[in-house]
């Protein structure tokens, strides 16, 4: 099953290397990771998605919580939560495939965030599966060039992840 | 309020730490701080041969003494030599704490003269690491590395010292941090008290109940409770390697070693047990065997500081995450005045395993007749009965450990050190060498082959330097006898390169070194040759002795199989 884990880390050299060593280290997967810092300088906050069995899971998040620049973690989808990515997509928009792409982007709620005459740079957030549909859509007009953030998360309701 | 500078904080650090020894090896990038050692006289630096001893030396100190090793290196080759210590000192959870010397700030990631990424080398095998990017923040740092290095589950820490932050011309206030605090690291002082209740509900109706305790006994300084708790029980114990002498092997209860190349009657009793009381033990796969045969009729309560080693392998049903000592103690006053249920049932638990026992008893190795190459068996048995089960006993990698292991009977705890995790070849003779520094008055022996000793045999300089009196018993059997056995098993006795091809003459060696060698080749010979061999507790020994070139180690697990399937001998099995 898919998780995503937040983790608040210790904003030191090296730290992000430890958590990322530590999934290559013990053969975990890693699928998206996403890391920039939080209102206090001091930390970080990184958000992983991986796909494993409970019991994968389980050892993940006390091995992470074992690294010492490891503050504090929460395993999101133990809860509701809310799902985030961000992804920019150059497609061709000629003849035409302008138009549907606009209409496209409008469908997706969307946004073209850049033009030239031959094609646009589309701005979309949304869930993975979202993004993913997006593409599918675009296939057929020619995807020039995507860039994706990775999952972001946060929990549903009055659950905060803080010191 | 002192100025100091990095190098001269870094020496009073150490001596404020309480640290006796430092095991190091000078170079450019930790001159300063070799300079700073120099003026002053507090911490003894002992000069090894090759960086990888120096770690060997102080993970020994450590683990016989419980106090962190320390190992002071330069930069580029001096750290790189120091790997693969520090990775045996983590597979096994020793508190040590590595300086090592780094090229100047301003040249890092320039590909500098003597320049690697030590911290990033090292990152999967340390506890964790520190660079020190401001001459001021040394107190601190050390201090978070020795109190990260010995608490919780310890493990080695390393600190990487550019050499810009040990000028001498640059100084800053010094003062010795008594205290530090880290915001992520809280290690557990006690076990959930819910589930060691639970825990114990479950000893006390057991009928078929085994004590499994490891390392973790052994650095919790958790001895005496085990001892007093499996007592009171009256249930039978079984220990893993690293957790040897844990509890008193010369006492009934105790079932020996299990796993691998564990007793029958552990084995045996782990297999046919429907309660497994685990103490600092990690169900490692030497020990399990094919975890999905494992133990299938048993409970499992596990007990262990580090949540990452519960259910890791194997799922526990009573998990408790907590130092050995606390929970052992605690389990100890919930035990008092209460009696086992089924008293019947572990009499009848008894008299099984004591049938085990008796099935083996007086098999388990061939002892060699006159004229006949003496076993390594009998020899580790003599150097037991010479030593009166007292020694330290350090063992490098391969048979003549788990022979080591087998036959000297230990009864405390600290006394084998030996690389169980990692498997460490060389690690036996440097390791003796840091335990005999702190424990001088002890026979310290190093029981190791001609294959695993001349890995680091360099080091009879450091013993002739620093008057080290160690005893070495080498059972020369002329090849990598481990290797070779699998070889036998597993390769129809194709022995490649497992036959070690012109071994020095030890006897010259070892006289080349000023120290005393004694070849051993026949029966007669070995008393008198251990008589003389530790007579004087201060003189280091050299003992040569060939040994059967063609004996394996028994038992031997079955791979994949469960705990109970084993090979007894070269023609009998489970």
């Amino acid at each position: 099953m898919r998780h995503i884990i937040s983790i608040l880390l210790e904003n030191e050299p090296g730290a992000l290397s430890r958590v990322v060593g530590l999934f290559s280290q013990r053969n975990y997967n890693i699928e998206t990771l996403n890391v920039a810092p939080t209102e206090d300088p001091s930390l970080s906050r990184l958000t992983v998605t991986t796909i494993g069995d409970d019991r994968v899971i389980e050892q993940i998040t006390k091995h992470l919580n074992k690294l010492i620049d490891v503050v504090k973690l929460v395993d999101l989808t133990e809860g509701n939560h809310i799902e985030r990515e961000l992804m920019l997509v150059k497609v061709k928009a000629l003849g035409a495939a302008r138009d549907e792409v606009k209409r496209t982007v409008d469908i997706f709620r969307a946004q073209i965030v850049d033009v030239t005459p031959s094609l646009y740079t589309v701005q979309i957030t949304g869930d993975a599966a979202k993004l993913d549909a997006f593409l599918q859509a675009m296939a057929p007009v020619g995807i020039l060039e995507v860039a994706r953030t990775g999952v972001s998360g946060i929990a549903r309701g009055d659950k905060v992840l803080s010191l | 309020m002192e100025l100091l500078s990095g190098a001269d904080m870094i020496a009073r650090f150490l001596k404020d730490e309480g640290v006796e020894y430092i095991y190091g090896y000078p170079g450019g990038a930790a001159l300063h701080i070799y300079d700073a050692l120099f003026r002053q006289d507090d911490v003894k630096h002992i000069l090894v041969r090759h960086e990888q001893a120096a770690t060997h030396a102080a993970d020994g100190y450590a683990r016989a003494s419980g106090k962190p090793g320390v190992v002071l290196v330069t930069s580029g080759p001096g750290a790189t030599n120091a790997v693969t210590g520090i990775a045996t000192a983590y597979m096994d959870s020793i508190p040590m704490v590595v300086l090592c010397g780094q090229v100047m700030s301003h040249l890092i990631g320039d590909d500098a003269f003597q320049e690697t990424d030590i911290v990033g080398v090292t990152r999967p095998i340390v506890k964790h690491s520190f660079s020190i990017r401001h001459p001021s923040e040394i107190p601190e740092v050390l201090k978070k590395a020795f109190y990260l290095a010995s608490t919780g589950r310890p493990g080695p820490v390393v600190v990487d010292i550019p050499k810009d932050m040990t000028a001498p011309t640059e100084r800053y206030e010094y003062v010795y941090p008594k205290k530090v605090k880290l915001r992520s690291y809280n290690p557990v002082t006690r076990g959930h008290t819910g589930q060691i209740k639970k825990a114990v509900e479950l000893m006390l109706k057991a009928k078929r109940p085994v004590f499994y305790t490891g390392g973790g006994v052994v650095t919790g300084c958790a001895s005496e409770g085990l001892t007093d708790l499996v007592k009171k029980l009256g249930f039978p114990i079984t220990t893993t390697l690293m957790g040897i002498g844990a509890y008193p092997q010369s006492d009934k209860q105790c079932l020996g070693w299990l796993g691998m190349h564990g007793s029958y009657e552990s084995n045996m009793a782990m297999h046919h047990a429907d309660l497994i009381i685990a103490i600092g033990a990690r169900f490692d796969d030497r020990v399990t065997n094919n975890t999905s045969k494992f133990c299938p009729t048993a409970k499992i309560i596990h007990v262990d500081v580090d949540p990452s080693s519960v259910s890791k392998t194997v799922r526990a049903d009573v998990p408790i995450v907590g130092p050995a000592g606390s929970v052992i103690d605690e389990m100890i006053s919930l035990v008092q005045g209460r009696t086992v249920e089924n008293a019947g049932a572990l009499t009848e638990w008894w008299e099984k395993i004591d049938g085990w026992r008796g099935e083996r008893e007086g098999k388990l190795y061939e002892p060699s007749k006159t004229g006949e190459a003496l076993k390594p068996q009998e020899v580790v048995e003599a150097v037991c009965r010479v030593t009166r089960g007292e020694a330290f006993v350090t063992t490098d990698v391969g048979q003549h450990q788990m022979f080591a292991a087998q036959y000297y009977k230990f009864d405390k705890p600290n006394r084998l050190i030996t690389s169980g995790g990692l498997g460490t070849m060389g690690f036996g003779f440097p390791a003796a060498m840091g335990v005999k520094m702190s424990y001088p008055d002890d026979d310290v022996v190093c029981i190791t082959g001609e294959g695993s000793f001349q890995m680091m045999m360099q080091e009879l300089s450091t013993c002739k330097q620093y008057g080290v009196g160690v005893k070495i018993v080498n059972l020369n059997n002329q090849s990598l006898g481990m290797v070779r056995q699998w070889q036998d098993l597993n390769y129809k006795s194709r022995h490649a390169h497992s036959y070690m091809e012109s071994l020095p003459d030890f006897h010259m060696l070892i006289e080349a070194y000023g120290f005393t060698a004694i070849t051993v080749t026949t029966k007669e010979e070995l008393a008198p040759a251990l008589e003389r061999a530790f007579a004087d507790k201060h003189e280091l020994v050299f003992l040569d002795i060939k040994v059967d070139p063609f004996e394996h180690v028994y038992p031997m697990q079955v791979p994949l199989g469960a705990m109970r399937d084993m090979l007894l001998s070269k023609t009998e099995r489970t």
